[in-house]
């Protein structure tokens, strides 16, 4: 191991604190280095993105760039129209993850806290569902929803994705209930609360925190799905920033410059929601993994 | 008991006591409304397009006004014969590989040096940040990571090419574009991409484990392999299933990173079932083939996932009867 190369030169001085001493600068050296290597292609990318298209062809991609170039990232806000994209982005991602939490937290309340009949075989099929190839319902889908008029429209993509998010949300978030504290629900009950008053006033508050966390989780994944959309939007003036980054490949306007600034751009708004919400989003993962 | 005190809650108490106000309903009966809409959801979205597309599977249909023919088994008669549909499955280990395999061993050992090793000598601040790192790529949407990564590797303009032609290398690879090297390249971007996951489950999983028995390891002389092996490993064994069921699932439904970065070329190298199934939709038309595809592979999925909880299962029990 690295521990054995880096004691040999050492051996002279036997003090083990002096030892782990310069072993550690190894290890950390060698952990930064797999950091740099994954970072080395965002790097890349920003170094990338305002470079002249001559300046790249001369220099190459590990220059530093001769003055910023913006013409790249301008070409491609206009060429794919980006305001109109960032906002079909934010609202299907937005309205997903308001309705996909609310039905996850409607099912979990059946489930978790009513406890009714059948609820193993309920989470079951939820469970099962999240695991679906979307090409075994994507033909279907895509002809139910010319069939209704939903061609071509967010709604589809909007009213799926929240079922299929709240799939998920429902298996996490039932098992979160299941746990829930009967003193509370007993108190509330013998102060004349409904179940639905029990809902909003006694569950709700409580597990708000994992519901914000699944709210975040859902606006992601759908800010990042590809395919569902890729299908069902199938006009420019509707798709969302993945599929009109995607559908410009092989552009002959896509030079190096044009090709980093849209990806650049179109991770930005990730980035930002990443930034902000990191800390809620770790605490999300955890709570993912843990049955 | 709840039937009782929330008997006052007049419009529940319609729904479901009134039809026999003697006999009292089981106090669960009372939620199902809550779950009628999501349930109801689930039918429409999920439910029924799973089983018509079964029914398309065993009919020749060329999609939109086309009269839909009842073939029976022809599609999957066909798919036995055909090298396309295998080699969309072949390529799937190769998935499996780029997406479970690599990243689960080496996110084993990121995690376990940040939280062991560099965490208790630089601090808990140190690894976190380095764990940011690493989970970085996870957040860029697919498609955006497919776009970086064509052109990085992209033949004429490339970053990797024109570095390798700046060293003196005359004529570099065509990394996605040719059919021995476009394999290894969608796997090492798969890799770049799916290496934060197991990383940050790992490290929270190792938050779990009580931190004497490390210090107890430690006393005792126990090295940091040691110590892997002894307590990272059996510790983080729930976790560790976690990560191979979600990512196997994932690998076996890749599609996005194909279609941005080979649509399946050349020659079919980096093909995937998904993939496959897609083209057949909507390039080719071949409604029923393309259905047949998406039912096996979706068989093929449960049946993994299955195997792999039975697994754990049969380990979690292994272990409860011998402590």
């Amino acid at each position: 191991m690295a521990v054995e190369t880096i004691k040999a030169p050492v051996a002279s001085r036997p003090d083990a604190r002096h030892r782990t001493g310069k072993a550690r600068w190894f290890i950390l050296a060698a952990a930064v280095l797999v950091g740099l290597l994954i970072l080395a292609p965002i790097l890349i990318m920003v170094l990338n993105a305002f470079k002249s298209p001559s300046d790249y062809s001369q220099n190459g991609p590990l220059s530093w760039p001769h003055g910023l170039y913006f013409d790249g990232l301008k070409a491609f806000w206009e060429r794919v129209n980006f305001p109109q994209k960032l906002w079909n982005s934010i609202f299907i991602s937005g309205v997903v993850a308001i309705f996909g939490t609310l039905l996850s937290l409607l099912n979990a309340y059946a489930i978790g806290i009513g406890k009714i009949k059948g609820r193993l075989w309920v989470v079951t099929l939820f469970l099962l569902a999240t695991m679906l190839p979307q090409e075994a319902l994507i033909y279907p889908l895509f002809t139910m929803a010319q069939n209704v008029g939903l061609g071509n429209s967010p709604w589809s993509v909007i009213i799926i994705f929240t079922v299929i998010q709240s799939a998920f949300g429902t298996y996490l978030l039932a098992s979160v209930l299941a746990t829930f504290p009967k003193a509370l629900l007993e108190a509330a009950a013998l102060d004349g609360a409904g179940r639905w008053t029990v809902l909003w006033k006694v569950v709700f508050p409580i597990v708000r925190p994992t519901l914000s966390v699944l709210m975040i989780f859902f606006f992601i994944w759908t800010w990042n799905e590809f395919f569902i959309p890729l299908v069902m939007l199938t006009t420019n003036d509707t798709q969302t920033i993945p599929i009109a980054l995607a559908s410009l490949q092989g552009d002959r306007m896509m030079d190096a410059p044009t090709t980093n600034a849209g990806a650049l751009i179109s991770l930005v708004p990730a980035l930002i929601f990443f930034l902000l919400f990191q800390r809620t989003l770790t605490r999300g993962v955890t709570a993912g993994s843990v049955k | 008991m709840t039937t009782q005190t929330l008997g006052k809650d007049a419009a529940a108490k319609q729904q479901t006591a009134t039809p026999r106000p003697k006999r009292k309903a089981p106090h669960w009966v009372a939620y199902l409304p809550y779950l009628v809409p999501g349930l109801a959801a689930f039918v429409l979205v999920i439910g029924i397009p799973l089983v018509t597309n079964i029914m398309y599977s065993f009919q020749k249909w060329k999609g939109g006004m086309a009269p839909h023919t009842w073939v029976g088994l022809d599609n999957y008669q066909a798919l036995l014969h055909d090298d396309a549909f295998w080699t969309s499955f072949r390529n799937s280990i190769s998935m499996i590989v780029a997406m479970v395999i690599i990243p689960t061993i080496i996110g084993l050992l990121l995690a376990s040096v940040l939280f062991d090793y560099l965490g208790k000598r630089f601090g808990s601040r140190t690894a976190s940040v380095l764990r940011a790192t690493y989970y970085l790529p996870q957040i860029l949407p697919v498609a955006v990571a497919g776009v970086l990564w064509n052109w990085i590797l992209n033949a004429q303009t490339g970053a990797v090419n024109e570095i390798l032609r700046s060293l003196g290398v005359d004529n570099p690879p065509n990394w996605l574009g040719s059919p021995d090297t476009a394999m290894p390249s969608v796997m090492l971007v798969l890799v770049w991409v799916q290496i934060g996951y197991p990383v940050v489950i790992f490290m929270s999983a190792l938050q779990r484990v009580d931190p004497e028995l490390y210090e107890a390891a430690e006393l005792d002389g126990a090295g940091w392999g040691r110590r892997f092996r002894a307590i990272t490993l059996p510790q983080i064994k729930p976790e560790t299933f976690v990560v191979v069921l979600t990512c196997t699932v994932a690998a076996l439904k890749v599609f996005g990173p194909i279609y941005v970065l080979t649509r399946g070329g050349p020659e079919g190298s980096t093909l995937v079932p998904s993939y496959y199934s897609y083209l057949n939709f909507f390039d080719k038309s071949k409604v029923g083939y393309g259905a047949a595809i998406a039912t096996v592979l979706t068989l093929v999925i449960v049946l993994v996932a299955v195997v792999i909880l039975v697994v754990q299962a049969r380990s979690e029990r292994k272990e409860a009867e011998g402590h």
